[in-house]
Protein backbone atom coordinates (compact mmCIF):
# COMPACT_ATOMS: atom_id res chain seq x y z
CA UNK A 1 0.00 0.00 0.00
CA UNK A 2 1.21 3.73 -0.49
CA UNK A 3 0.41 4.08 3.77
CA UNK A 4 4.18 3.62 4.41
CA UNK A 5 5.94 5.60 1.95
CA UNK A 6 3.77 8.50 2.61
CA UNK A 7 3.99 8.00 6.09
CA UNK A 8 7.69 8.63 6.38
CA UNK A 9 6.66 12.27 5.10
CA UNK A 10 4.46 12.87 7.32
CA UNK A 11 6.62 15.13 9.54
CA UNK A 12 7.72 17.02 6.44
CA UNK A 13 3.96 19.28 5.92
CA UNK A 14 5.49 22.07 4.30
CA UNK A 15 3.75 24.53 6.57
CA UNK A 16 3.76 22.50 9.65
CA UNK A 17 6.85 23.77 11.04
CA UNK A 18 6.05 25.66 14.19
CA UNK A 19 7.31 29.06 14.51
CA UNK A 20 8.64 30.54 11.30
CA UNK A 21 6.23 30.90 8.15
CA UNK A 22 3.05 31.04 10.12
CA UNK A 23 0.96 33.83 8.59
CA UNK A 24 -2.68 33.91 9.01
CA UNK A 25 -2.98 32.57 5.55
CA UNK A 26 -0.97 29.44 6.66
CA UNK A 27 -3.35 28.59 9.80
CA UNK A 28 -6.56 28.86 8.08
CA UNK A 29 -5.47 27.47 5.08
CA UNK A 30 -5.66 23.80 5.75
CA UNK A 31 -9.05 24.43 6.65
CA UNK A 32 -10.02 26.29 3.81
CA UNK A 33 -8.85 24.06 1.49
CA UNK A 34 -10.83 21.17 2.89
CA UNK A 35 -14.21 22.26 3.59
CA UNK A 36 -15.37 21.88 0.18
CA UNK A 37 -14.45 18.84 -0.33
CA UNK A 38 -15.58 17.46 3.04
CA UNK A 39 -18.83 19.05 2.68
CA UNK A 40 -19.90 17.83 -0.64
CA UNK A 41 -19.18 14.44 0.11
CA UNK A 42 -20.75 14.61 3.85
CA UNK A 43 -23.90 16.10 2.19
CA UNK A 44 -24.02 13.50 -0.52
CA UNK A 45 -23.39 10.19 1.26
CA UNK A 46 -23.24 10.64 5.41
CA UNK A 47 -26.53 12.58 5.74
CA UNK A 48 -28.92 10.76 3.18
CA UNK A 49 -27.64 7.87 4.97
CA UNK A 50 -28.82 9.26 8.41
CA UNK A 51 -32.08 9.84 6.89
CA UNK A 52 -32.31 6.56 5.07
CA UNK A 53 -32.40 5.14 8.67
CA UNK A 54 -35.19 7.47 9.69
CA UNK A 55 -36.94 6.69 6.74
CA UNK A 56 -37.04 3.34 7.14
CA UNK A 57 -38.65 3.62 10.38
CA UNK A 58 -41.74 5.68 8.72
CA UNK A 59 -44.66 4.84 6.63
CA UNK A 60 -43.92 7.42 3.95
CA UNK A 61 -45.86 7.06 0.25
CA UNK A 62 -45.27 9.91 -1.79
CA UNK A 63 -48.30 8.69 -3.75
CA UNK A 64 -50.86 9.16 -0.82
CA UNK A 65 -48.23 12.02 0.83
CA UNK A 66 -49.06 9.59 4.12
CA UNK A 67 -45.73 10.08 6.61
CA UNK A 68 -45.96 8.86 10.24
CA UNK A 69 -43.75 7.17 12.30
CA UNK A 70 -44.28 3.12 12.51
CA UNK A 71 -41.11 2.19 14.38
CA UNK A 72 -39.79 -1.58 13.29
CA UNK A 73 -42.98 -2.33 11.26
CA UNK A 74 -40.86 -2.11 8.23
CA UNK A 75 -38.63 -4.57 9.05
CA UNK A 76 -41.16 -6.88 10.05
CA UNK A 77 -42.72 -6.79 6.80
CA UNK A 78 -39.03 -7.10 5.25
CA UNK A 79 -38.50 -10.48 7.21
CA UNK A 80 -41.33 -12.10 5.59
CA UNK A 81 -41.59 -10.60 2.14
CA UNK A 82 -40.42 -13.85 -0.18
CA UNK A 83 -39.45 -10.80 -3.14
CA UNK A 84 -36.67 -9.51 -0.83
CA UNK A 85 -35.01 -12.99 0.24
CA UNK A 86 -34.87 -14.14 -3.47
CA UNK A 87 -33.54 -10.87 -4.28
CA UNK A 88 -31.23 -11.11 -1.49
CA UNK A 89 -30.21 -14.62 -2.73
CA UNK A 90 -29.77 -13.81 -6.53
CA UNK A 91 -27.59 -10.88 -5.34
CA UNK A 92 -25.40 -12.74 -3.47
CA UNK A 93 -24.94 -15.90 -6.05
CA UNK A 94 -24.32 -13.24 -9.09
CA UNK A 95 -21.56 -11.34 -6.60
CA UNK A 96 -19.91 -14.99 -5.89
CA UNK A 97 -20.10 -16.17 -10.04
CA UNK A 98 -19.04 -12.86 -11.52
CA UNK A 99 -15.98 -12.30 -8.66
CA UNK A 100 -14.90 -15.91 -8.99
CA UNK A 101 -15.03 -15.64 -12.85
CA UNK A 102 -14.16 -12.27 -13.17
CA UNK A 103 -10.48 -12.94 -10.89
CA UNK A 104 -9.74 -16.29 -12.69
CA UNK A 105 -10.05 -14.55 -16.21
CA UNK A 106 -8.61 -11.47 -14.62
CA UNK A 107 -5.26 -13.31 -13.31
CA UNK A 108 -4.93 -15.31 -16.73
CA UNK A 109 -5.32 -12.01 -18.68
CA UNK A 110 -2.53 -10.56 -15.99
CA UNK A 111 0.09 -13.52 -16.69
CA UNK A 112 -0.01 -12.96 -20.00
CA UNK A 113 0.42 -9.54 -20.43
CA UNK A 114 2.88 -9.96 -18.10
CA UNK A 115 5.43 -11.40 -20.66
CA UNK A 116 7.13 -9.22 -23.29
CA UNK A 117 5.52 -9.82 -26.47
CA UNK A 118 5.02 -8.02 -29.58
CA UNK A 119 2.15 -5.97 -29.35
CA UNK A 120 1.66 -5.94 -25.76
CA UNK A 121 0.79 -1.95 -25.70
CA UNK A 122 -2.14 -2.82 -28.28
CA UNK A 123 -3.85 -5.94 -26.07
CA UNK A 124 -3.73 -3.47 -23.08
CA UNK A 125 -5.00 -0.60 -24.72
CA UNK A 126 -7.98 -3.11 -26.28
CA UNK A 127 -8.29 -4.57 -23.12
CA UNK A 128 -9.79 -1.19 -21.48
CA UNK A 129 -12.21 -0.56 -24.08
CA UNK A 130 -14.71 -3.08 -22.26
CA UNK A 131 -14.02 -0.98 -19.24
CA UNK A 132 -14.87 2.42 -20.88
CA UNK A 133 -17.92 1.18 -21.90
CA UNK A 134 -20.93 2.97 -20.45
CA UNK A 135 -23.25 0.00 -18.79
CA UNK A 136 -25.84 1.03 -20.21
CA UNK A 137 -24.42 0.63 -23.34
CA UNK A 138 -22.90 -2.57 -22.25
CA UNK A 139 -26.33 -3.95 -21.36
CA UNK A 140 -27.83 -3.18 -24.77
CA UNK A 141 -24.73 -4.61 -26.68
CA UNK A 142 -24.95 -7.82 -24.87
CA UNK A 143 -29.02 -7.62 -25.34
CA UNK A 144 -28.89 -7.89 -28.92
CA UNK A 145 -25.77 -10.48 -29.04
CA UNK A 146 -27.75 -13.08 -26.96
CA UNK A 147 -31.70 -11.39 -28.67
CA UNK A 148 -34.10 -14.32 -29.16
CA UNK A 149 -34.82 -14.04 -33.23
CA UNK A 150 -31.58 -12.31 -34.58
CA UNK A 151 -28.95 -12.47 -31.73
CA UNK A 152 -25.23 -13.72 -33.60
CA UNK A 153 -24.80 -15.94 -30.59
CA UNK A 154 -27.82 -18.20 -31.13
CA UNK A 155 -26.14 -18.54 -34.84
CA UNK A 156 -22.74 -18.95 -33.40
CA UNK A 157 -24.29 -21.27 -31.46
CA UNK A 158 -26.46 -23.31 -33.80
CA UNK A 159 -23.60 -23.68 -36.23
CA UNK A 160 -21.17 -24.66 -33.83
CA UNK A 161 -24.11 -27.40 -32.99
CA UNK A 162 -23.88 -26.56 -29.28
CA UNK A 163 -27.87 -25.37 -29.68
CA UNK A 164 -30.42 -27.39 -31.52
CA UNK A 165 -32.82 -24.48 -32.03
CA UNK A 166 -32.89 -20.58 -31.00
CA UNK A 167 -32.85 -19.69 -27.73
CA UNK A 168 -34.44 -17.00 -25.81
CA UNK A 169 -31.56 -16.43 -23.76
CA UNK A 170 -32.87 -13.35 -21.60
CA UNK A 171 -36.24 -14.92 -21.86
CA UNK A 172 -36.19 -17.96 -19.34
CA UNK A 173 -34.81 -17.65 -15.84
CA UNK A 174 -31.31 -20.02 -15.51
CA UNK A 175 -30.52 -18.46 -19.24
CA UNK A 176 -30.61 -14.88 -18.30
CA UNK A 177 -29.33 -14.85 -15.22
CA UNK A 178 -26.05 -16.63 -16.81
CA UNK A 179 -26.17 -13.91 -19.26
CA UNK A 180 -25.90 -11.17 -17.47
CA UNK A 181 -22.89 -12.85 -15.10
CA UNK A 182 -21.30 -13.03 -18.96
CA UNK A 183 -21.88 -9.55 -19.55
CA UNK A 184 -20.56 -8.34 -16.46
CA UNK A 185 -17.43 -10.34 -16.68
CA UNK A 186 -16.68 -9.16 -20.30
CA UNK A 187 -16.66 -5.47 -18.94
CA UNK A 188 -15.16 -5.78 -15.68
CA UNK A 189 -12.86 -9.09 -16.38
CA UNK A 190 -9.93 -6.56 -17.89
CA UNK A 191 -10.01 -4.27 -14.83
CA UNK A 192 -9.35 -7.15 -12.72
CA UNK A 193 -6.58 -7.73 -15.29
CA UNK A 194 -5.11 -4.23 -14.46
CA UNK A 195 -4.98 -4.45 -10.93
CA UNK A 196 -2.88 -7.85 -11.16
CA UNK A 197 -0.75 -6.98 -13.48
CA UNK A 198 0.37 -3.95 -11.55
CA UNK A 199 0.57 -7.04 -8.58
CA UNK A 200 2.75 -8.87 -10.62
CA UNK A 201 5.18 -6.46 -11.49
CA UNK A 202 5.76 -5.83 -8.10
CA UNK A 203 7.08 -9.11 -7.94
CA UNK A 204 11.03 -9.28 -8.28
CA UNK A 205 11.99 -10.78 -11.01
CA UNK A 206 15.28 -12.25 -9.80
CA UNK A 207 13.02 -14.28 -7.77
CA UNK A 208 11.15 -15.82 -10.67
CA UNK A 209 14.39 -16.54 -12.58
CA UNK A 210 16.19 -18.11 -9.44
CA UNK A 211 13.60 -20.89 -9.31
CA UNK A 212 13.38 -21.42 -12.93
CA UNK A 213 17.25 -21.91 -12.82
CA UNK A 214 16.39 -24.52 -10.33
CA UNK A 215 14.52 -26.16 -12.33
CA UNK A 216 10.72 -25.10 -11.92
CA UNK A 217 8.48 -25.08 -14.47
CA UNK A 218 6.00 -22.44 -15.86
CA UNK A 219 3.06 -24.17 -13.32
CA UNK A 220 5.77 -24.65 -10.44
CA UNK A 221 6.95 -21.31 -10.73
CA UNK A 222 3.28 -19.99 -10.91
CA UNK A 223 1.99 -21.74 -7.69
CA UNK A 224 5.31 -21.49 -5.37
CA UNK A 225 6.59 -18.18 -6.36
CA UNK A 226 4.34 -15.84 -7.87
CA UNK A 227 1.06 -17.22 -6.04
CA UNK A 228 1.94 -16.49 -2.59
CA UNK A 229 3.38 -13.33 -3.54
CA UNK A 230 0.41 -11.84 -5.53
CA UNK A 231 -1.81 -13.30 -2.77
CA UNK A 232 -2.45 -9.94 -0.74
CA UNK A 233 -3.16 -8.27 -4.11
CA UNK A 234 -5.52 -11.19 -5.13
CA UNK A 235 -7.79 -10.44 -2.03
CA UNK A 236 -7.69 -7.36 -1.95
CA UNK A 237 -8.91 -7.05 -5.62
CA UNK A 238 -11.47 -9.08 -5.33
CA UNK A 239 -13.22 -7.57 -2.34
CA UNK A 240 -13.59 -4.52 -3.82
CA UNK A 241 -14.67 -6.47 -6.97
CA UNK A 242 -16.68 -8.13 -4.83
CA UNK A 243 -18.38 -5.07 -2.74
CA UNK A 244 -19.05 -3.76 -6.54
CA UNK A 245 -20.66 -6.89 -8.28
CA UNK A 246 -23.13 -6.72 -4.96
CA UNK A 247 -24.49 -2.97 -5.92
CA UNK A 248 -25.29 -3.95 -9.35
CA UNK A 249 -27.86 -2.10 -10.95
CA UNK A 250 -27.84 -0.70 -14.34
CA UNK A 251 -26.78 -3.81 -16.31
CA UNK A 252 -29.57 -5.67 -14.78
CA UNK A 253 -32.32 -3.28 -14.49
CA UNK A 254 -31.50 -2.36 -18.39
CA UNK A 255 -30.98 -6.03 -19.84
CA UNK A 256 -34.00 -7.76 -17.54
CA UNK A 257 -35.68 -5.33 -15.71
CA UNK A 258 -35.66 -7.96 -13.04
CA UNK A 259 -37.24 -10.42 -14.65
CA UNK A 260 -38.44 -13.06 -16.21
CA UNK A 261 -40.55 -14.01 -13.11
CA UNK A 262 -38.46 -12.03 -10.96
CA UNK A 263 -35.01 -14.49 -11.27
CA UNK A 264 -32.94 -11.54 -12.05
CA UNK A 265 -34.11 -9.16 -9.29
CA UNK A 266 -31.22 -7.86 -7.25
CA UNK A 267 -31.38 -5.55 -3.95
CA UNK A 268 -31.14 -2.39 -6.10
CA UNK A 269 -33.09 -2.83 -9.18
CA UNK A 270 -35.89 -4.06 -6.08
CA UNK A 271 -34.96 -1.18 -4.01
CA UNK A 272 -34.77 1.33 -6.74
CA UNK A 273 -38.42 -0.12 -8.30
CA UNK A 274 -39.85 0.07 -4.41
CA UNK A 275 -38.65 3.63 -4.47
CA UNK A 276 -39.60 5.05 -7.70
CA UNK A 277 -42.57 3.08 -9.17
CA UNK A 278 -44.23 2.29 -5.94
CA UNK A 279 -42.96 5.68 -4.44
CA UNK A 280 -42.73 3.92 -1.18
CA UNK A 281 -39.99 5.61 0.23
CA UNK A 282 -40.31 4.11 3.49
CA UNK A 283 -40.07 0.37 2.68
CA UNK A 284 -37.27 1.50 -0.21
CA UNK A 285 -35.58 2.55 2.65
CA UNK A 286 -35.98 -0.43 4.97
CA UNK A 287 -34.69 -2.81 1.81
CA UNK A 288 -31.51 -0.23 1.11
CA UNK A 289 -31.11 -0.58 4.84
CA UNK A 290 -31.12 -4.39 4.62
CA UNK A 291 -28.68 -4.10 1.45
CA UNK A 292 -26.16 -1.57 3.43
CA UNK A 293 -26.20 -4.57 6.48
CA UNK A 294 -25.34 -6.78 4.15
CA UNK A 295 -22.43 -5.01 2.80
CA UNK A 296 -20.81 -3.76 5.49
CA UNK A 297 -21.13 -7.51 6.96
CA UNK A 298 -19.50 -8.61 3.35
CA UNK A 299 -17.09 -6.20 4.02
CA UNK A 300 -16.11 -7.28 7.42
CA UNK A 301 -16.07 -10.48 7.08
CA UNK A 302 -13.11 -10.10 3.95
CA UNK A 303 -11.47 -7.92 5.45
CA UNK A 304 -11.25 -10.18 8.96
CA UNK A 305 -10.37 -13.24 6.55
CA UNK A 306 -7.72 -10.97 4.60
CA UNK A 307 -6.04 -9.55 8.14
CA UNK A 308 -6.20 -13.38 9.47
CA UNK A 309 -4.32 -14.22 5.81
CA UNK A 310 -1.95 -12.22 6.09
CA UNK A 311 -0.82 -12.67 9.29
CA UNK A 312 -0.68 -16.43 8.48
CA UNK A 313 1.66 -15.75 5.69
CA UNK A 314 4.02 -13.25 7.82
CA UNK A 315 4.68 -16.04 10.67
CA UNK B 1 18.20 -28.62 -35.92
CA UNK B 2 16.07 -28.01 -33.34
CA UNK B 3 17.21 -28.54 -30.27
CA UNK B 4 14.58 -29.38 -27.23
CA UNK B 5 15.13 -25.97 -25.54
CA UNK B 6 14.23 -23.53 -28.92
CA UNK B 7 11.40 -25.88 -29.71
CA UNK B 8 9.72 -25.12 -26.23
CA UNK B 9 10.44 -21.60 -26.56
CA UNK B 10 8.93 -21.41 -29.79
CA UNK B 11 5.75 -23.53 -28.54
CA UNK B 12 5.34 -21.04 -25.56
CA UNK B 13 5.41 -18.13 -27.51
CA UNK B 14 2.96 -18.93 -29.89
CA UNK B 15 0.81 -19.95 -26.93
CA UNK B 16 1.40 -16.79 -25.57
CA UNK B 17 0.27 -14.92 -29.51
CA UNK B 18 -2.57 -17.00 -29.52
CA UNK B 19 -3.69 -15.92 -25.44
CA UNK B 20 -2.96 -12.39 -26.19
CA UNK B 21 -4.77 -12.67 -29.69
CA UNK B 22 -7.95 -14.27 -28.06
CA UNK B 23 -7.81 -11.38 -24.98
CA UNK B 24 -8.15 -8.73 -28.24
CA UNK B 25 -10.83 -10.51 -29.96
CA UNK B 26 -12.86 -11.01 -26.31
CA UNK B 27 -12.44 -7.48 -25.92
CA UNK B 28 -13.19 -5.89 -28.74
CA UNK B 29 -15.56 -8.01 -30.87
CA UNK B 30 -18.84 -6.88 -29.29
CA UNK B 31 -18.15 -3.77 -29.52
CA UNK B 32 -17.31 -3.60 -33.23
CA UNK B 33 -20.36 -6.23 -33.83
CA UNK B 34 -21.98 -2.92 -32.68
CA UNK B 35 -20.47 -0.44 -34.71
CA UNK B 36 -21.64 -2.44 -37.74
CA UNK B 37 -24.90 -3.36 -36.22
CA UNK B 38 -25.16 0.96 -36.48
CA UNK B 39 -24.02 1.15 -40.31
CA UNK B 40 -26.17 -1.85 -41.54
CA UNK B 41 -30.06 -2.00 -42.94
CA UNK B 42 -33.13 -3.16 -40.54
CA UNK B 43 -33.76 -6.06 -43.72
CA UNK B 44 -30.07 -7.18 -42.73
CA UNK B 45 -30.12 -7.17 -39.34
CA UNK B 46 -33.11 -9.37 -39.38
CA UNK B 47 -31.84 -11.26 -42.29
CA UNK B 48 -31.60 -15.41 -41.15
CA UNK B 49 -27.36 -15.15 -41.26
CA UNK B 50 -25.50 -11.97 -39.18
CA UNK B 51 -23.52 -10.35 -41.18
CA UNK B 52 -20.54 -8.65 -40.09
CA UNK B 53 -19.70 -6.20 -43.19
CA UNK B 54 -21.95 -4.04 -43.05
CA UNK B 55 -22.99 -4.34 -46.62
CA UNK B 56 -24.79 -2.51 -48.13
CA UNK B 57 -24.03 0.50 -45.50
CA UNK B 58 -26.50 3.17 -44.32
CA UNK B 59 -26.74 6.05 -42.88
CA UNK B 60 -30.30 5.53 -41.68
CA UNK B 61 -30.03 4.74 -38.26
CA UNK B 62 -28.06 7.93 -37.27
CA UNK B 63 -30.44 10.10 -38.98
CA UNK B 64 -33.00 8.36 -36.79
CA UNK B 65 -31.30 9.08 -33.45
CA UNK B 66 -30.91 12.72 -34.63
CA UNK B 67 -33.67 13.97 -36.72
CA UNK B 68 -36.35 12.09 -34.49
CA UNK B 69 -35.26 11.10 -31.06
CA UNK B 70 -33.13 14.54 -30.83
CA UNK B 71 -30.01 12.63 -29.42
CA UNK B 72 -28.33 15.49 -29.73
CA UNK B 73 -30.24 16.82 -27.03
CA UNK B 74 -28.70 13.96 -24.80
CA UNK B 75 -25.42 14.39 -25.91
CA UNK B 76 -25.46 18.52 -25.27
CA UNK B 77 -26.92 17.59 -21.42
CA UNK B 78 -23.72 14.98 -21.35
CA UNK B 79 -21.35 17.44 -22.05
CA UNK B 80 -23.22 19.97 -19.67
CA UNK B 81 -22.76 17.46 -16.58
CA UNK B 82 -20.13 15.13 -17.37
CA UNK B 83 -17.52 18.38 -18.49
CA UNK B 84 -18.90 20.57 -15.04
CA UNK B 85 -18.61 17.56 -12.70
CA UNK B 86 -14.73 17.32 -14.20
CA UNK B 87 -13.67 20.75 -13.37
CA UNK B 88 -15.41 21.05 -10.34
CA UNK B 89 -13.30 17.30 -9.00
CA UNK B 90 -10.16 18.90 -10.37
CA UNK B 91 -10.43 22.27 -8.48
CA UNK B 92 -12.43 21.08 -5.08
CA UNK B 93 -10.02 17.66 -5.05
CA UNK B 94 -6.89 19.27 -5.69
CA UNK B 95 -7.33 22.20 -3.12
CA UNK B 96 -8.01 19.16 -0.81
CA UNK B 97 -5.31 16.74 -2.09
CA UNK B 98 -2.54 19.30 -1.51
CA UNK B 99 -3.76 20.15 1.96
CA UNK B 100 -3.58 16.95 2.83
CA UNK B 101 -0.12 16.50 1.18
CA UNK B 102 1.39 19.71 2.48
CA UNK B 103 -0.19 21.59 5.15
CA UNK B 104 -0.54 20.42 9.37
CA UNK B 105 -3.44 18.54 9.80
CA UNK B 106 -4.34 16.30 12.30
CA UNK B 107 -4.73 12.29 10.96
CA UNK B 108 -4.44 12.87 7.23
CA UNK B 109 -4.46 9.00 6.96
CA UNK B 110 -7.97 9.35 8.72
CA UNK B 111 -8.86 11.57 6.47
CA UNK B 112 -8.54 10.01 3.33
CA UNK B 113 -9.47 6.66 4.58
CA UNK B 114 -12.57 8.57 5.85
CA UNK B 115 -13.18 10.01 2.06
CA UNK B 116 -12.61 6.52 0.42
CA UNK B 117 -14.77 4.46 2.67
CA UNK B 118 -17.58 7.03 2.35
CA UNK B 119 -17.38 6.35 -1.57
CA UNK B 120 -17.89 2.74 -1.01
CA UNK B 121 -21.59 3.04 0.11
CA UNK B 122 -23.82 1.22 -2.10
CA UNK B 123 -25.53 4.17 -4.61
CA UNK B 124 -29.28 2.82 -3.94
CA UNK B 125 -28.57 3.89 -0.26
CA UNK B 126 -28.41 6.89 -0.68
CA UNK B 127 -30.79 7.71 -4.13
CA UNK B 128 -34.56 8.14 -1.95
CA UNK B 129 -33.11 10.42 0.59
CA UNK B 130 -31.35 12.75 -2.05
CA UNK B 131 -34.38 12.68 -3.84
CA UNK B 132 -36.41 14.25 -1.52
CA UNK B 133 -33.87 17.12 -0.47
CA UNK B 134 -34.05 17.61 -4.05
CA UNK B 135 -37.48 17.98 -4.78
CA UNK B 136 -37.19 19.88 -1.09
CA UNK B 137 -35.28 22.64 -2.75
CA UNK B 138 -36.46 23.02 -6.23
CA UNK B 139 -33.38 21.10 -7.90
CA UNK B 140 -35.10 17.95 -9.59
CA UNK B 141 -35.05 17.63 -13.24
CA UNK B 142 -31.88 20.21 -12.94
CA UNK B 143 -28.05 20.08 -14.22
CA UNK B 144 -27.13 21.39 -10.76
CA UNK B 145 -28.56 18.15 -8.73
CA UNK B 146 -26.93 15.78 -10.64
CA UNK B 147 -23.25 18.23 -10.77
CA UNK B 148 -23.38 17.75 -6.86
CA UNK B 149 -24.05 14.13 -6.64
CA UNK B 150 -21.31 13.17 -9.67
CA UNK B 151 -18.69 15.58 -7.70
CA UNK B 152 -19.48 13.79 -4.30
CA UNK B 153 -19.21 10.63 -6.17
CA UNK B 154 -15.81 11.54 -7.97
CA UNK B 155 -14.14 13.24 -5.40
CA UNK B 156 -12.93 10.51 -3.10
CA UNK B 157 -10.93 8.74 -5.93
CA UNK B 158 -9.62 12.43 -7.52
CA UNK B 159 -8.29 13.39 -4.09
CA UNK B 160 -7.10 9.82 -3.67
CA UNK B 161 -5.19 10.02 -7.19
CA UNK B 162 -3.85 13.52 -6.94
CA UNK B 163 -3.17 13.02 -3.50
CA UNK B 164 -0.53 10.23 -4.84
CA UNK B 165 1.07 11.75 -7.41
CA UNK B 166 1.61 15.25 -5.13
CA UNK B 167 3.55 12.69 -2.52
CA UNK B 168 5.85 12.06 -5.91
CA UNK B 169 6.86 15.71 -5.87
CA UNK B 170 10.19 16.27 -4.05
CA UNK B 171 9.69 18.43 -0.68
CA UNK B 172 13.14 20.51 -1.59
CA UNK B 173 10.75 22.13 -4.56
CA UNK B 174 8.39 23.42 -1.70
CA UNK B 175 11.14 24.92 0.51
CA UNK B 176 12.52 26.63 -1.99
CA UNK B 177 9.15 28.37 -2.91
CA UNK B 178 8.53 28.79 0.40
CA UNK B 179 12.04 30.91 1.36
CA UNK B 180 10.76 33.32 -1.73
CA UNK B 181 7.91 33.55 0.39
CA UNK B 182 5.12 31.98 -1.23
CA UNK B 183 2.06 30.78 0.83
CA UNK B 184 0.25 27.73 0.35
CA UNK B 185 -2.23 29.27 -2.42
CA UNK B 186 0.93 30.52 -4.59
CA UNK B 187 2.87 27.20 -3.73
CA UNK B 188 -0.08 25.41 -5.11
CA UNK B 189 -1.17 26.65 -8.15
CA UNK B 190 2.69 27.86 -9.53
CA UNK B 191 4.46 25.16 -8.07
CA UNK B 192 2.36 21.51 -7.31
CA UNK B 193 -0.44 21.71 -10.26
CA UNK B 194 1.82 22.23 -13.33
CA UNK B 195 4.06 19.79 -11.84
CA UNK B 196 1.49 17.28 -11.65
CA UNK B 197 -0.40 17.79 -14.98
CA UNK B 198 -0.54 14.35 -16.33
CA UNK B 199 -2.31 13.45 -13.11
CA UNK B 200 -5.03 16.32 -13.44
CA UNK B 201 -5.51 14.52 -17.22
CA UNK B 202 -5.75 11.13 -15.81
CA UNK B 203 -8.12 12.09 -12.89
CA UNK B 204 -10.12 14.75 -15.01
CA UNK B 205 -10.80 11.85 -17.31
CA UNK B 206 -11.72 9.36 -14.75
CA UNK B 207 -14.26 11.51 -13.35
CA UNK B 208 -16.03 12.80 -16.61
CA UNK B 209 -16.27 8.81 -17.67
CA UNK B 210 -17.64 8.67 -14.45
CA UNK B 211 -20.40 11.25 -15.20
CA UNK B 212 -20.88 10.43 -18.66
CA UNK B 213 -21.45 6.90 -18.25
CA UNK B 214 -23.87 6.94 -14.36
CA UNK B 215 -27.12 5.87 -15.31
CA UNK B 216 -29.06 5.73 -11.68
CA UNK B 217 -29.00 8.72 -10.20
CA UNK B 218 -29.60 10.34 -13.79
CA UNK B 219 -32.87 8.33 -14.36
CA UNK B 220 -33.93 9.06 -11.02
CA UNK B 221 -33.39 12.76 -11.27
CA UNK B 222 -34.66 13.91 -14.93
CA UNK B 223 -37.10 13.51 -17.39
CA UNK B 224 -37.84 14.27 -20.44
CA UNK B 225 -34.84 15.21 -23.44
CA UNK B 226 -34.42 18.86 -22.14
CA UNK B 227 -32.07 17.21 -18.96
CA UNK B 228 -31.67 13.29 -19.64
CA UNK B 229 -28.41 12.02 -19.79
CA UNK B 230 -27.20 9.78 -22.95
CA UNK B 231 -27.17 6.86 -20.53
CA UNK B 232 -31.08 7.23 -20.03
CA UNK B 233 -31.71 8.33 -23.31
CA UNK B 234 -30.22 4.90 -24.71
CA UNK B 235 -32.01 2.78 -22.09
CA UNK B 236 -35.35 4.67 -22.47
CA UNK B 237 -35.02 3.68 -26.69
CA UNK B 238 -36.39 0.18 -26.26
CA UNK B 239 -40.64 0.55 -27.05
CA UNK B 240 -42.89 -1.80 -25.76
CA UNK B 241 -43.52 -4.05 -29.03
CA UNK B 242 -40.45 -3.44 -31.13
CA UNK B 243 -36.52 -3.16 -30.13
CA UNK B 244 -34.72 -0.50 -32.39
CA UNK B 245 -31.29 -2.76 -32.51
CA UNK B 246 -30.00 -0.32 -34.64
CA UNK B 247 -30.68 3.11 -33.88
CA UNK B 248 -29.69 1.58 -30.33
CA UNK B 249 -26.38 0.16 -31.92
CA UNK B 250 -25.94 3.96 -33.92
CA UNK B 251 -25.97 5.88 -30.85
CA UNK B 252 -23.87 3.28 -28.79
CA UNK B 253 -21.45 4.58 -31.21
CA UNK B 254 -21.86 7.91 -31.10
CA UNK B 255 -21.67 7.72 -27.27
CA UNK B 256 -18.32 5.68 -26.92
CA UNK B 257 -16.54 6.45 -29.31
CA UNK B 258 -15.28 9.62 -27.99
CA UNK B 259 -14.73 7.67 -25.06
CA UNK B 260 -12.88 4.95 -26.08
CA UNK B 261 -10.96 7.61 -28.75
CA UNK B 262 -9.79 9.52 -25.44
CA UNK B 263 -8.60 6.44 -23.36
CA UNK B 264 -6.72 5.01 -26.00
CA UNK B 265 -4.75 8.14 -26.41
CA UNK B 266 -4.69 8.73 -22.58
CA UNK B 267 -4.04 4.80 -21.79
CA UNK B 268 -0.91 4.48 -20.25
CA UNK B 269 -1.86 7.73 -17.60
CA UNK B 270 -5.16 6.06 -16.91
CA UNK B 271 -3.66 2.62 -15.79
CA UNK B 272 -0.93 4.45 -13.77
CA UNK B 273 -3.79 6.47 -12.17
CA UNK B 274 -6.35 3.28 -11.24
CA UNK B 275 -3.85 1.16 -10.03
CA UNK B 276 -1.97 3.73 -7.86
CA UNK B 277 -2.75 3.00 -4.13
CA UNK B 278 -4.40 -0.56 -4.98
CA UNK B 279 -1.32 -2.07 -5.39
CA UNK B 280 1.84 0.47 -4.82
CA UNK B 281 4.72 -0.43 -2.25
Amino acid sequence: MALRSTLETDETAAFGESGEKRGWASRLAPLLFLTPASVAILAVSVYPILDGVWLSLRNTLLSTQADEFVGFSNYATLWQDDLFWSAWQHTLVFTAASTVLETLIGLGMALVLYEPFRGRGIVRAAMLVPWAIPTVVTSKMFGWLFDGQHGVINWLFLKAGLISDYVNWYGSPDTAFRSIVIADVWKTAPFMALLLLAGLQTIPRSLIEAARIDGAGPFAVFYYVRLPMLLPTLLIAGMFRALDAFRIFDLVYVLTGGGPADSTEVLSTLTYKTLFSGLDFGYGSTLSGAMFLTEALLAAGFGLFIVRRMRRAQD
Amino acid sequence: MFNSTSTASLVSRLVLQAAAAMIVVWSLAPFLWQVSTAFQEDRLLTAATPSFLPWPGTLEHFRNIFVEKQFHLYVVNSLIVAGATALLCLTIGAFAAFALSRLRIASRFGILGLFLSVSMFPQIAIVGPLYLVASNFGLMNTYTALIIIYLAMGLPLVIWVLFGYFETIPREIDEAAIIDGAEPLRLLVSVIVPMSLPGFVTTGLLAFIMAWNEFMFALAFTSGVERQTIPVGIANFTNLYYVPWGDIAAASVVVTLPLVTMVLIFQRYIVEGLTQGAVKE
